[in-house]
């Protein structure tokens, strides 16, 4: 099957392993995804403006050139790609006049925008539509005891309108996991905002959050995170690695996207995991873990 | 603080504006305060958002646009999918954002400040996302 693909920025930089790791083991499961022949950033968040038409160009420009593939499917990796162009999409479907008023704009690049036709669509929910027992069949690594965390933080879920799951309590991240032979636990903060980019200039909101999410899952028996939002992966990892060095009673845990531990489990290539990119270095686990 | 509830302020622009960038009417809050209960950045907010809400509410908006809260807001939308008088609060504080960018015409940060060592580690979703809401 083939599905088409917006990667986004963070896609071929900072969560290059991300979508090394997505990319083969869609892949090895029999979908072939392509990326889109053009594309732009989709502007991260959907923008809450909802006078100001120019910060839907972004994303209408990438829903145009998935419309002009002519395959109704387009796959996101990225949490927030997903949230943007799928409310993003939304918005044009439920505001004709906005949609005319983008369409007179771009009709200077000859070009035809229209809402239908497209269906934005994450990896998770991708993954989670196929054959559980063929993949089953393919995992090759032995049952791995290894207790991951699942994360979904803001816009996996949130708005309501665009949840790939159950707003407070999602289950689609566990339920892959426990496919593909990890063990999950609950914790009570998966859907917690990490404090998004508040980082830049505001760390110690975003300290406050790490702190608190990652003693729960710990306390609940977490040894790993698994995610798929590259700006909850860098707030995580770099966060926790601060919050070592600052607290020694403060015990880290890798941080992974979803994907790598799926394709670590299908017995793929490891070095598709750049694993230098992690702060919180997840290698000693793996192999404690036997999955390296 | 004495609140000045005169015709003038009350009816004020700005209640307009905020439910046009907004896209929601705070008007149908009654201060269940179940927004702020949820918010992760609530304890760094001078104003909490449920207070925010009924400022908004009384037309005190000069000081909803002095806050700190409607920066320290990270756009998490938990606490307009928990609202259960259906008030989109995370719009509601993108819109107080944007009438100060708008109106002002003074960011709220200014990029070529940020420290050259911490622009360089940042992943550019950071960056972006942040100059977004924060840059007019
Ligand atoms: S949750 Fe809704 S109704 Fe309750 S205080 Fe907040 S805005 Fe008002
Ligand atoms: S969107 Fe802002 S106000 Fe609402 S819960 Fe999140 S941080 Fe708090």
């Amino acid at each position: 099957m083939e599905i088409s693909y917006y990667p986004g920025c963070s896609l071929k930089t900072s969560a290059i392993n991300f979508e090394r790791t997505a990319l083969s083991t869609l892949e090895e499961l029999g979908i072939y995804a392509l990326e889109l022949p053009r594309w732009n950033c989709c502007g991260v968040m959907f923008s809450q403006s909802a006078d100001n038409l120019m910060l839907q160009l972004a994303p209408a420009r990438v829903i145009m050139e998935a419309r002009e593939t002519g395959r109704k499917r387009l796959l996101t990796l990225c949490s927030m790609c997903y949230n943007t162009l799928k409310r993003s999409l939304l918005f044009f479907k439920r505001n004709g006049e906005k949609l005319k008023k983008i369409n007179a704009f771009l009709k200077l690049e000859e070009r035809d925008f229209s809402a239908e036709g497209v269906e934005v669509i994450h990896l998770l929910t991708l993954l989670s539509e196929l054959d559980t027992s063929n993949f089953k069949m393919k995992i090759k690594k032995i049952k791995s005891n290894l207790k991951v965390a699942s994360y979904y933080g803001c816009l996996l879920t949130r708005p309501r309108e665009i949840a790939l799951d159950g707003v407070e309590n999602p289950q689609i991240m566990e339920k892959l996991l426990e496919i593909a032979g990890f063990q999950t636990v609950n914790y009570p903060f998966k859907t917690d905002c990490c404090a998004s980019f508040q980082v830049v200039n505001r760390r110690n909101v975003v300290k406050k959050q790490i702190r608190k999410i990652v003693t729960s899952a710990v306390r609940n028996g977490a040894e790993i995170f698994a995610l798929s939002c590259p700006l909850c992966e860098y707030n995580l990892d770099s966060v926790q690695q601060e919050l070592a060095q600052e607290d020694e009673t403060f015990t880290p845990i890798p941080v992974l996207y979803i994907s790598q531990l799926l394709s670590l489990a299908l017995g793929q290539d490891p070095k598709l995991n750049d694993f230098s990119l992690h702060r919180i270095d997840p290698r000693p686990l793996f192999k404690e873990k036997g999955l390296l | 603080m004495a609140i000045n509830l005169s015709r003038e302020i009350v009816h004020s622009l700005e209640r307009e504006k905020i439910k046009e960038i907004g896209n929601t009417n705070f008007y149908l809050c009654y201060q269940c305060g179940n927004c702020s209960a949820g918010c992760p950045c609530a304890e760094e907010m001078d104003i909490l958002p449920h207070r925010a809400v009924r400022l908004a509410q009384l037309g005190q908006f000069s000081r909803l646009i002095e806050s700190k809260a409607i920066w320290v807001c990270a756009a998490c939308i938990t606490c307009s999918v928990r609202c259960p008088r259906g008030v989109d609060i995370a719009g509601f504080m993108e819109a107080c954002r944007q009438i100060v960018l708008r109106t002002r015409k003074v960011d709220h940060l200014s990029p070529v400040e940020l420290d050259a060592q911490l622009l360089k580690e940042l992943p550019q979703i950071a960056l972006i996302n942040n100059f977004r809401k924060f840059t007019g």
